[in-house]
């Protein structure tokens, strides 16, 4: 059916979790970096769809799967943190929120 | 050049360039909006690679359920006008040179990895919903159950986290200020 070199799908991994990287490195708003970490999960996923496609195999979907439902877990969670970040500090500033005390 | 790999190439090609946009937005709904063609080109990439059941996945939670959710919370949030030149004024040049110049040269490292090294074979044949379903709940199933768990917990600590604590104010406290 297809022929794609399985180094590209790689390195497209790659690249969007690079991407994904530099932007929780470079950004101070919250909801980028959440959105950032979800860039890179969604990376880590198209790495593992990469390596079941090459074998044949149903495991990479199923690893894509959980990673799916990580995400969805996690975005939930965080974006719960971010409403209660933003109503004690009135901020999105992660620079805001470097104590523990609130 | 077939014409799956013509495809691969446009859509991953689709995918790096929005999400660049995606991290270089000072708009958080427009960074949104990119970040959902991002996941429909990707969903094209999972498609051609013979994965069109993680494919639909991708487009149904990610691209639905996930940024819905992100979306909600910003409106939630009712950011005025000033976030954005909030945003444009933390995101000088001086903030993102250095990490983009260290994650550069890991970049060039993975490629020349992945280019000289030992890789052989390619993509071969369609991987469809049912082999993926027989193998989710034959040999998966406890993993199937403890993610079940995962989400019920995220549901949970969403709710705990998320409920505004109301200001208790004494009702005696509120007849002396009167």
């Amino acid at each position: 059916m297809n022929a794609i070199p399985i180094e590209y799908g790689l390195i497209l991994a790659g690249i969007l979790f690079m991407l994904g990287m530099v932007s929780v490195l470079i950004r101070r708003n919250i909801i980028f970096m959440l959105i950032s970490v979800e860039i890179m999960l969604n990376a880590a996923g198209l790495a593992f769809i990469v390596a079941g496609s090459k074998w044949t195999q149903a495991d990479g979907q199923i690893m894509f799967i959980f990673i799916l439902t990580m995400a969805a877990a996690e975005v939930s969670v965080g974006l719960a943190l971010i409403l209660q970040i933003y109503h004690q500090l009135k901020t999105l500033d992660t620079d805001a929120a470097n104590r523990m005390r609130g | 050049m077939n014409t799956d790999l013509l495809i691969f190439f446009i859509s991953g090609g689709v995918a790096i360039v929005a999400t660049i946009l995606v991290i270089t937005q000072y708009n958080m709904i427009h960074a949104l909006l990119y970040l959902i063609v991002s996941f429909l080109a990707l969903a094209v990439v999972f498609y051609v690679l013979g994965a069109p059941f993680a494919a639909a996945l991708e487009v149904i939670v990610y691209a639905g359920a996930i940024v819905v959710l992100i979306i909600f919370v910003i409106m939630m949030l009712n950011l005025k006008k000033d976030a954005e030149e909030q945003e444009r004024s933390w995101l000088t040049p001086g903030v993102w040179v250095g990490p983009g110049i260290l994650c550069a040269i890991l970049m060039i490292e993975i490629l020349f990895v992945m280019l000289t090294g030992g890789f052989e074979g390619n993509a071969t044949q369609a991987v469809g919903a049912p082999e993926v379903g027989r193998s989710l709940y034959g040999p998966y199933l406890i993993a199937v159950e403890l993610s079940g768990l995962l989400l019920m917990a995220g549901t949970v600590g969403a709710y705990h986290l998320g409920r505004q604590r109301r200001k208790v104010i004494h009702r005696f406290l509120e007849m002396t200020d009167e």
